[in-house]
């Protein structure tokens, strides 16, 4: 008993672990499309921030540099993404797909450039990556059964980054429902026509949201290489910004659901881990290709039959243009 | 105008990876007689501290000694190989090294092609007449680590992280099990693959959370036998407080104290040996397999692991390579 529950809390704990950057990042987009401008480049702009990250922490010994200069390129690049396609009505999907292609190659280069490693940069001391915050009072409480452990284990020595993802979360629930900007915010990826109206100038709307996006995607990247990991190495995001777009529309852009859906996605990850070589009752031990496809056919099976209809916000993906 | 500068700009940014990669070929073209080896690198690159590294540390070895330089490429996707390697064939180069077994059917086309050109393929083989293969026993060295592994183990569980899912790292694996059950008969080795595709090979974030989750399930001791993808279970050791094991190059100096050994295989000689052998004429096409008998695979002691490895341990691993060498214990390979 005592076993499986703790391994339940080493597999909680492993999905927190893998879900920071894709909340980190599900969260960025919300933001983004939330204001009418669809991001792909999430993954560009997250890998960009992974190797900024990793270059700055690596080069001054300190991760808070390295996490400044990971959200300063993520937003440079959102600027980049809001000038091509909210000053001048672009392609949302060319300009982020261009983001990606770009920073795939320009992450690499510069590495290569800059640390002669063939495109990783080297690899941190623990000195240079983001400290995990150690809570008092963990020895008094771990006899405690169920508290203890769960305490122990999943609360205790968690990354600084993990904490702040919580607080982004709970912060975005808030600021969407409850306050001026955040009203505002979803009046514009609905009908941005209205709020231009009322007097309220949607390029700015519109530029604060990608600049959020920006800062948000930035410290998912340090998280992956200065957090989680300890340096950069050549297309280390793995997909992370399109899985994280998937959970946003998931979770119908809303910000309790997407969480969930990210938290889903980590999970069945963290399961597919640890049933890989583990023999089960009546199959016995399953192939590991066939463990590994287990994240993908749930999610289909959940998008095909639990979801409903996902509806996106009116105005996403449409530049707007001033009646003249 | 935006799809414009955007188009403009996607343009630049392929003309700036194909002119990175063009740099590295367009040496200028040299005379017939002159020896020119080359090196093709595989997915993971020339500095992931494994495999590849030691490729490129036999190349430097040959470089320092008979300054002759050498000619490469780094392949970042599947369709450079056959390119790089038929460019390299073009320009002229007398002997080039392929390393990895993903670089098979590269070397199989390009070598038809360039009959006079000498190929040295690492880690899987060809019967052609102009290439010379290398394959390793990986099951042996394998076999030695796992009887450290189980004998440092206080759980009496020990991890393993293959990288991408093939048989050439079932090899190891199957070693390593057999080594440890050499020591503990109930030892028990928990087995992870990170993937199966290439890009297993270079994802350290995934590499840590499957240690992790060993770690979780009791194990105290993991190896790792996945390229770039193995710096992150190595990372994820050190943080835990774990022990790991390197793989390929020695790795034990990555994280000093922290590493209980690595599994050798000495890419590094066999580069050397290939083009030193290339350059005084003493080069053989066929197949070679070498094992703990020829110093083709081993494990790596020195002051960084000295503390971790006692002398009843290091005894104990002596002995079992003794009678490996000798053939009075059998490692059975993952395919005989």
């Amino acid at each position: 008993m005592d076993e499986v529950f703790l391994a339940v809390i080493l597999l909680v704990d492993a999905t927190i672990r893998v879900a920071t950057p894709l909340v980190l990042a599900a969260f960025a987009a919300l933001y983004g499309e939330r204001a009418g401008v669809v991001d792909i480049g999430l993954e560009g702009k997250m890998l960009a921030g992974a190797f900024f990250a990793a270059a700055v922490a690596s080069s001054t010994g300190n991760p808070w540099l390295g996490l400044l200069a990971a959200v300063a390129a993520s937003v440079a690049l959102s600027l980049v993404h809001g000038f091509a396609c909210i000053t001048h009505n672009g392609n949302q999907v060319v300009s982020g797909m261009a983001i990606n292609i770009l920073v795939a190659g320009l992450a690499p280069t510069l590495a290569y450039a800059w640390f002669h490693q063939g495109g990783q940069t080297p690899l941190l001391p623990a000195s240079a990556r983001l400290p995990q915050i150690h809570l008092p009072g963990v020895e008094a409480l771990s006899p405690i059964p169920i508290v203890g452990p769960i305490y122990r284990e999943i609360f205790d020595d968690a990354n600084v980054l993990i904490w702040l993802t919580v607080l982004v979360v709970v912060a975005t629930q808030w600021v969407l429902t409850r306050t001026r900007f955040g009203l505002r915010l979803r009046a514009v990826g609905e009908s941005p026509a209205a709020v231009d109206t009322a007097g309220i100038s949607v390029t700015k709307l519109r530029y604060q949201a990608v600049i959020i996006t920006g800062v948000l995607t930035g410290v998912a990247g340090a998280y992956l290489s200065t957090a989680h990991g300890a340096g950069f190495v050549r297309d280390m995001t793995a997909g992370k910004g399109y899985l994280a777009l998937a959970a946003l529309i998931f979770g119908k852009w809303r910000p309790w659901p997407t969480l969930f859906a990210c938290l889903l996605f980590a999970f069945t990850d963290a399961v597919q881990v640890r049933l890989q070589g583990v023999p089960l009752p009546v199959v016995g031990v399953i192939p590991v290709q066939f463990i590994q496809m287990l994240p993908y056919v749930l999610t289909v099976l959940l998008l095909a039959g639990f979801v409903g209809k996902a509806v996106a916000p009116k105005a996403s993906g449409i530049p707007y243009v001033k009646e003249r | 105008m935006t799809k414009r500068i955007l188009a403009v700009l996607a343009n630049s940014v392929l003309a700036l990876s194909m002119a990175t990669g063009a740099a590295v070929l367009a040496a200028p073209a040299q005379g017939a007689d002159e020896f020119v080896p080359a090196v093709v690198f595989d997915q993971g690159g020339k500095f992931d501290k494994s495999f590849n590294e030691a490729a490129y540390n036999g190349a430097e070895r040959f470089k320092k000694e008979t300054g002759i330089a050498y000619r490469e490429f780094e392949i970042t996707n599947e369709s450079q190989r056959e390119q790089a390697m038929r460019n390299m064939a073009r320009r002229g180069a007398s002997v080039i090294a392929a390393v990895g077994f993903s670089q098979t059917a590269a070397v199989d086309k390009v070598s038809r092609e360039f009959p006079n050109t000498k190929f040295c393929l690492i880690d899987d083989k060809l019967e052609l007449p102009n290439v010379q293969s290398v394959t390793f026993k990986e099951h042996e060295g394998s076999y030695l680590v796992g009887m450290l592994a189980a004998m440092a183990s206080k759980t009496g569980k020990v991890g393993f992280v293959g990288g991408m899912d093939i048989p050439l790292i079932r090899n190891f694996l199957t070693g390593y099990e057999q080594g440890v059950k050499h020591v503990k008969a109930d030892g028990e080795v928990i087995t992870n693959m990170t993937g199966t595709t290439p890009a297993a090979w270079n994802d350290p974030t995934r590499g840590a959370e499957l240690a992790k989750s060993q770690f979780g399930r009791g194990a105290d001791i993991v190896f790792a036998a996945a390229g770039a993808t193995g710096l992150g279970v190595l990372q994820a050791a050190v943080d835990s407080g774990k022990l790991g094991i390197g793989v390929d190059s020695n790795q034990n100096w990555v994280h000093p104290g922290h590493i209980l050994t690595s599994m050798v295989k000495r890419v590094d000689v066999t580069v050397y040996d290939c083009m030193k052998t290339a350059k005084d004429g003493s080069w053989k096409a066929g197949h070679r397999v070498v094992g703990l008998k020829e110093e083709g695979v081993g494990y790596a002691l020195d002051e960084n692991n000295r503390k971790l490895v006692t002398p009843d341990m290091e005894k104990a691993v002596e002995e079992a390579k003794q009678q490996i060498i000798a053939g009075q214990l059998q490692v059975k390979p993952y395919q005989p």
